[in-house]
């Protein structure tokens, strides 16, 4: 069964593969392999001394003083490198820049959104992808002098002896100087291995589909997409989750908000032990006393520009969606919530510093308390802010002296 | 074709290494008794980049031995002298013993006491096993030094291949004993400046620079000796080609090692690490910090890339100068913030109390190297690599 069906597909190959190898009667190069490195130095140097141009050294791997015996100029292919090189490096920049600062922020860790130390590991890979790939593929694209698709050198025995263990020299008809019987001499008074002919192909480009248009080639191409795709979604979904896959899944853990069974009240998520103080952080002793109480504390602040800056810059953050810009209760939350009362009446003007800070602290009725939001220091800083929205919401002529 | 390395090297480079010395160690003098606590720091600065060049240019000559390296063999003479450096080391140390209680915070015994962390690293941090490590190391460097030296010395006489072989062993043990003493005195003599800090890159951070400084030197006195005709005519391009892209990629490394560092420390952000880091971006120092990375780093990566730099030796010449200077500031960055923030400023300190210490450095090189050059040969003459060597070609 398996026979037929890889004849079947030999029988199809042989009969339609238009790249079947058929060779004209024009000789393309002459080429000679040599066992030895020093070898082909040797005859890279007496080809290039001859006076040659068209000609190409192939060899396993890279051979030491090849460029010097070939007199290579350098190459330019540094610069392609680079500048892909560089491409790379601002890709993947501009990507982190994007996605990170701009498109979807996420506080990790309190720090800033953009940063440069997390991008440089991306950003060093994607450099060193972009300029390995491109660089490989020029390479290549050079080699096999791309987008020709019938290179006389490919299925050649002397390409395949030089891709093993055999060091090649070719030359091409089309070099100035070439003559068949001078250069095939040539090759074996300096000791070749095999002098061999290497004829022109015969395939005619024009009619060869390009690969990537054939039908049978796209409709793999929709099949791997769709099995990928279904493989992805099936093991995102459902594999994860069953046993023995899930072991990622299931940590031995306790997320936010779950509930708890070695807890007796059911929680996950624990209160701190009673009497904790977070660090900088000063707990208030008047907590739920009435304002009575509290009227006595003074503002330990001093007024000045420092406090009045960052008194309106917490209020216009924290304060102002509610009692408005100017504390005169004109948010625009008038209407969909109990309405925030003026913070300009007199009885505010009469009330002492305390009792705001009180209302701050604690909240009242519907206000809730902001004392784990804004700093005991930052609440003194919107009371004396608020004192100042006070006198220059009723200025009066003489405040301008 | 004849050996040519007979012509002596002019003695002016003794008379100029003398004068730079005298110089450099009135200057030192001076700066030692206008105020003692900085110049410990900037002694210790000197002190660390001896090591890295004597250390660092043994390492080399290990290195050849231990990958069959042909090309550098007709350059291993110019390590070897370099690496003359390390016998001297014994006693270029006493100044640091002599400043510990200045330059150690984990020295002064009633800060121990009362700081648990520094008593918790009392076992390892205590004056005396800090002077049986210090001991340690100079016997273990000082005996690898002999041994290398002769052996390569011997090989002059008859050209066997045995010293070879011996030295090729040698070099296999050395490797690691080398990379271990080596982050061991990084972290006594550098590290512990910070009692408090620790990062455990830290020996291959010291490693990376001690490399680039290495080779930086190597590079360096071969364009200066080809330039004036000293070496065998057949050393070329490829050769310094060659030793430009070592100089290239360990500084890669170097860079590649820094950021390793930071980016853990950043990313963790806890106060006991990052206060290291913090003090090297307060004030002024955020300056120099930003100064190391491009001239350390991105400068020398730009300049070094193109082939037609790493081929031409005045360019090369300029750039081993360069990542010296950037090796001596990567130390003075090390080393100096712990001496600034004890003294209260909020900024590095650079003025004439720190120009005698590089004097002396380069004084001391050039004598040494010219005094050795003129009892050796300056290639191995008989190596048997040596014609491979020369004849080198990429
Ligand atoms: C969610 C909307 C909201 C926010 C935000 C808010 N408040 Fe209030 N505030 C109210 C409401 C509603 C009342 C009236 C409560 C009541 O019924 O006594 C009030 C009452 C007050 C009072 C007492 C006024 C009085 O006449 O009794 C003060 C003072 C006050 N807020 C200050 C502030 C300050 C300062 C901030 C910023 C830290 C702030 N509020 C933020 C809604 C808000």
């Amino acid at each position: 069964m398996i026979n037929k069906l890889i004849n079947i597909f030999k029988k199809v190959n042989e009969d339609q593969n238009p790249w079947k190898d058929e060779r004209s009667e024009n000789v393309y190069a002459v080429a000679a392999l040599f066992n030895t490195p020093n070898e082909i130095i040797h005859a890279a140097e007496k080809v290039s001394g001859d006076g040659y141009k068209d000609f190409d050294v192939n060899t396993p791997y890279p051979v030491h003083g090849m460029d010097d015996a070939m007199k290579l100029k350098p190459t330019r292919l540094g610069w392609f490198s680079f500048a892909l090189g560089l491409t790379g490096t601002l890709t993947a920049l501009s990507m982190i820049f994007y996605m990170n600062g701009i498109d979807y922020n996420n506080i990790i860790g309190g720090k800033p959104f953009f940063n440069f130390p997390p991008s440089i590991p991306v950003t060093f890979a994607l450099t060193i992808l972009f300029t390995g790939l491109t660089t490989a593929g020029v390479l290549i694209a050079l080699f096999s002098k791309l987008p020709w698709l019938n290179n006389p050198l490919l299925d050649s025995d002397y390409s395949k002896a030089t891709s093993q263990d055999k060091y090649g020299i070719y030359i091409k008809s089309s070099d100035p100087k070439f003559n068949q019987s001078e250069v095939e001499n040539l090759f074996k008074s300096l000791g070749s291995s095999a002098v061999s002919l290497i004829y022109d192909s015969k395939v005619n480009e024009k009619k060869i589909k390009t690969p990537i248009f054939e039908a049978g080639f796209i409709k793999i191409l929709i099949g791997v997409a769709i099995a990928t795709s279904a493989i992805t979604y099936i093991t995102l979904n459902w594999l994860i989750f069953q046993p023995p896959f899930d072991w990622m899944v299931l940590q031995p853990k306790v997320l936010p908000q779950e509930k708890s069974k070695i807890f007796a009240d059911g929680f996950g998520m624990r209160e701190p032990v009673a009497g904790t103080v977070a660090r900088g952080y000063m707990p208030y002793e008047y907590k739920g006393m009435p304002d009575s109480v509290v009227k006595l504390l003074s503002n330990p602040l001093p007024v000045n520009e420092k406090t009045l800056l960052t008194g309106q810059k917490r209020y216009d953050t924290y304060c102002s969606p509610c009692h408005g810009n100017y504390g005169k209760g004109d948010s625009r939350l008038r209407g969909q919530f109990p309405n925030p009362p003026s913070l300009l009446t007199d009885k505010l003007i009469n009330w002492t510093d305390g009792n705001i800070y009180h209302v701050i602290t604690n909240g009242q009725n519907v206000m809730s308390s902001y004392a784990k939001q804004i700093s005991r220091d930052d609440r003194w800083a919107i009371v004396h802010y608020i004192r100042a929205l006070q006198r220059s919401q009723n200025a009066k002529d003489s405040d301008l002296n | 074709m004849e050996l040519q390395n007979k012509k002596e090297i002019s003695g002016k480079v003794t008379t100029i290494g003398f004068i730079l010395l005298g110089v450099g160690a009135i200057l030192i003098a001076a700066s030692f008794m206008v105020n003692k606590e900085r110049a410990f720091f900037d002694y210790l600065i000197m002190y660390m980049f001896i090591i890295s060049i004597a250390l660092g240019s043994l390492a080399l000559v290990a290195l050849e031995y231990l990958v069959g390296a042909n090309w550098s063999t007709p350059f291993r003479r110019i390590s070897e002298f370099l690496s003359s450096m390390i016998p001297l080391l014994i006693l270029l140390v006493i100044p640091v013993i002599l400043g510990m209680h200045d330059l150690y915070h984990w020295t002064h015994q009633e800060a121990v006491e009362t700081d648990p962390i520094l008593k918790g690293k009392e076992p390892y941090l205590n004056n005396q096993f800090f002077f049986i490590r210090l001991g340690i190391y100079f016997v273990v460097w000082f005996l690898f030094f002999i041994a290398f030296i002769k052996n390569s010395k011997n090989q002059d006489k008859d050209g066997n291949v045995i010293y070879t072989k011996r030295n090729t062993t040698l070099s296999t043990v050395f490797a690691p004993v080398f990379m271990i003493t080596l982050t061991f005195c990084a972290v006594d003599l550098m590290m512990s400046l910070e009692p408090h800090w620790y990062s455990t890159i830290y020996g291959v951070y010291y490693f990376a620079g001690t490399i680039v400084a290495a080779f930086a030197s190597l590079t360096l006195i071969s364009v200066l000796l080809k330039q004036n005709g000293y070496l065998d005519p057949r050393i070329g391009n490829d050769h310094f080609y060659s030793m430009g892209t070592m100089m290239f990629g360990f500084n890669i490394f170097w860079a590649y090692i820094a950021f390793s560092q930071l980016v853990l420390q950043w990313y963790a952000d806890i106060p006991e690490e990052t206060f290291w880091y913090m003090m090297r971006w307060e004030g002024s120092w955020k300056y120099v910090s930003l100064g190391l990375l491009f001239f350390h780093f991105v400068l020398p990566f730009l300049i070094l890339l193109p082939r037609s730099v790493k081929t031409n030796l005045n360019r090369l010449k300029v750039m081993s100068i360069w990542l010296l200077v950037a090796h001596y500031l990567d130390l003075y960055w090390l080393i100096m913030p712990t001496y600034t923030h004890k003294a209260g400023l909020h900024g590095p300190v650079f003025g004439w109390n720190e120009i005698g210490f590089p004097l002396v450095i380069i004084g001391l090189f050039m004598i040494i190297f010219r005094r050795k050059s003129t009892k050796n040969n300056l290639m191995p003459v008989k190596d048997p690599k040596l014609e491979a060597g020369l004849n080198f070609h990429l």
